[in-house]
């Protein structure tokens, strides 16, 4: 008797559950656009966010809502992109490629270090220690934070510990950007060309004892290229919205600071001060 | 006679003191350099502005930045001599910030110019509180925060207790010993004054039992007082903190989030009262402080009054830096920062400077964390270390800032108790910066 009352009740709360389940169901139901789920399916699931979205199914929202173009989604190939977009009855916003940029040359056959560093092997940690023991408090750490964080390996560390973006495999994701601790990454169009590769606000010559390649911000490139360079913060400012496709201000730089970057690497002018040295600088004497 | 309290605060370790370097030597002072460098920023709050133009002459004690704020303070000149420069210069803390250069002038007797004792008694209490800012006064244990900030009562609010503090809890440190021994009458003249102008009731100086001089000292000095007591504690780190001061003397909690003066308290170091002594009976601004130079890498340790401005390095080749020093301590070892450079200069907060051999360096090798519990038997704050770690070290930003991260003050007591050598403090500093990066972004 006792277990046909069991069975019985909860046969019987099992039964209302269930028959609310279904009202729910019924009342409660949101249509939602199919082609969201076939829009996700189609996209990367790299969920890096460089579209601007949170991820790859709110992107696929906006997609399908007409919101956004498929030609935001940097991590999909040209053809996927094309497929989406032929899926949607859209065509695919030409967007020209951004990848993220290093405004630091300093690497260790340059910049000395002023002390050695012996902690946790990250920049942001070694940052929080008298700026991380690097002679330029405003240099690259070299201790590789970008290059881990990188999810598309676009990142690789050279042999003077300075990060090396691949631009082909480069997604502008942000995620560099946001987590070096003295803020040297910055997402560029590829063709800016024309780069300023040191954030040193010290001005003078003094600033060359700290690295070979700083900015002095003698301003000869500001007086090169009126309007298009101004000097700010003891550093030259590019005004991309201006026509920047020129290699005149390069030209006098005398520690090379200002590049003109080319497919092979950054390129120095001619008045740029060669760098002789072989290995690496000792680590200075505190 | 010394009655012995147990009294003390949860939780906390205790460090080998290692101050017997320092502890028996007189106060001594550090003759002028060639030098001095400035930052217009060495207190917690906005720089300072410049007055002075590069160029000027100043006199000791001139005014060169007034306020850039009500949570900034005055900055004055340590020497008589000329304005070299107004550029960046290094800070300790490894940025380059704008600072003044002052060259002494060599045929200067670098005397005082002397002045008219204020009549404070007189005072309002926001004329007070403005007088405070003008001396450039901060918190002299370290935190270096502008202590007329403390002193502007909100309204409604009444300061009932002065507390003070003279721990001085980290090890190698003796220069707040040495003050109140051999000035304990400047010490209770600035508990007179801040007392009196906030209303306190009653002050009470807290000072661990290993200074039992001290206490016979300052005891002596307010003899026949009954508003002032001083009050031995048990000798645990980090005492000093001043909410853990307070629930070792009184045996109350400032909630998390709360000061001291939700309770009806302020906390002051004893420099700070001996600086408020100086400048409203004597009219010197705050323009040298005592530090401690001492550790292995020092030939001759001292307890000294030094100018603030004068390099880290000039201060150690007097007292005979060792070539075998690979690191200097700026501040106390526990809650000290590393420095980059011995250029940097002594800062109105700077406590100590130690210079350590390699013999002396711990270079941990880290191992796992086994979960044995030390860190949450040394946090003095209840916060669980071993998580703060964990959550660090796996970047889970919003679930640190749920555990309380940033109640964390950073005092270094659970890496000092942690037997698998965990950077623990390294971890959760590095993530609170990443933090704070991550609000100043949004």
């Amino acid at each position: 008797m006792l277990i046909l009352t069991a069975i019985g009740a909860l046969g019987g709360l099992t039964l209302i559950l269930a028959t609310m389940l279904v009202l729910a169901h019924r009342w409660l139901h949101v249509e939602e656009d199919p082609r969201i789920d076939a829009v996700e399916e189609m996209l990367p699931a790299a969920n890096c966010g460089a579209c601007g979205y949170p991820g790859c199914r709110p992107f696929a929202e906006a997609l399908v809502t007409g919101k956004a173009n498929p030609g935001r989604c940097t991590v999909s190939s040209p053809e996927d992109r094309e497929e989406i977009a032929d899926f949607l009855g859209v065509v695919v916003a030409q967007q020209e490629k951004v990848v993220a940029r290093l405004a630091c040359a300093g690497g260790t056959n340059v910049a000395p270090r002023r002390a050695a560093y012996a902690g946790i092997d990250s920049c942001r940690a070694a940052a929080t220690v008298a700026g991380g023991g690097k002679s330029c408090f405003w240099g690259c750490l070299g201790l590789a934070d970008c290059a881990d964080v990188c999810d598309f390996d676009a990142i690789h560390m050279n042999a003077n510990g300075l990060p090396v973006v691949d631009e082909d495999a480069c997604t502008a994701c942000n995620d560099c950007v946001e987590v070096c601790p003295k803020d040297l990454f910055e997402l560029h169009p590829v063709s800016h060309r024309l780069w300023v590769a040191c954030k040193s606000q010290q001005e003078g010559d003094e600033v060359l004892e700290q690295c070979e390649v700083a900015c002095t911000a003698c301003g000869r490139c500001a007086a090169d290229g009126p309007g298009l360079i101004t000097m700010h913060n003891g550093l030259p400012v590019i005004d991309y919205s201006r026509r920047h496709d020129t290699q005149v201000p390069i030209q006098r730089c005398p520690t090379g600071a200002i590049v003109w970057l080319t497919d092979s690497g950054p390129q120095k002018g001619p008045a740029a001060k060669r760098i002789v040295r072989k290995g690496a600088l000792h680590n200075a004497p505190t | 006679m010394l009655t012995v309290h147990t009294q003390s605060f949860a939780h906390g370790v205790h460090p080998e003191e290692l101050k017997e370097q320092t502890v028996g030597l007189p106060v001594a002072r550090l003759p002028f350099v060639d030098r001095y460098v400035l930052p217009l920023s060495q207190h917690a709050g906005a720089p300072s502005e410049p007055v002075v133009q590069v160029g000027d002459q100043v006199q000791r004690g001139d005014v060169l930045a007034r306020p850039g704020g009500f949570v900034s303070t005055t900055l004055h000149s340590p020497v008589t001599g000329r304005v070299r420069a107004l550029a960046p210069r290094k800070h300790p803390n490894g940025q380059m910030v704008a600072a003044f250069e002052i060259e002494a002038d060599p045929f200067a007797t670098q005397q005082l110019p002397r002045r008219e004792p204020l009549d404070w008694a007189a005072m309002e209490l926001d004329a007070f509180v403005e007088q405070v800012q003008r001396a450039g006064l901060v918190g002299l244990g370290g935190a270096a925060f502008p202590t007329h900030v403390k002193y502007r009562l909100p309204e409604g609010r009444r300061c009932e207790h002065l507390v003070i503090n003279g721990c001085e809890c980290e090890p190698y440190l003796t220069c707040d010993h040495r003050l109140m021994l051999e000035r304990p009458a400047a010490v209770i003249r600035g508990i007179e004054i801040v007392s009196r102008l906030l209303g306190a009731d009653h002050s009470t100086i807290g000072v661990e039992l290993n200074k039992p001089d001290a206490i016979d000292a300052l005891r002596a000095a307010c003899h026949g007082r009954t508003d002032i007591t001083v009050t031995g504690l048990a000798v645990k780190y980090p005492q000093g903190a001043e909410k853990m001061l307070i629930k070792a003397l009184f045996d109350r909690e400032v909630p998390a989030g709360k000061l001291p003066l939700d309770l009806g308290m302020i906390v002051n170091n004893v420099q700070t009262m001996a600086g408020i002594a100086d400048y409203f009976d004597d009219g010197k601004p705050l323009i040298e402080r005592m530090i401690t130079v001492a550790g292995p890498g020092i030939e001759r340790p001292a307890n000294l009054v030094v100018p603030i401005g004068t390099s880290v390095r000039a201060v150690l080749e007097y007292c005979g830096l060792r070539a075998e020093t690979r690191q200097v301590v700026m501040g106390g070892p526990m809650m000290g920062q590393a420095l980059a450079s011995l250029d940097a200069p002594v800062l109105k907060g700077t406590s100590g400077l130690l210079a350590f051999t390699e013999a002396a360096i711990h270079h941990d090798v880290e191992y796992a964390c086994v979960r044995c519990g030390n860190c949450l038997e040394a946090c003095s704050n209840l916060l669980n270390p071993q998580k703060l770690a964990r959550l660090a070290r796996g970047g889970r930003l919003d679930e640190l800032e749920q555990a309380c991260v940033n109640d964390c003050m950073e005092c270094g007591a659970c890496t000092y108790a942690c037997p698998s050598g965990v950077p623990i403090v390294h971890l959760i500093r590095t993530a609170k910066a990443t933090l704070r990066r991550r609000k100043g972004s949004r």
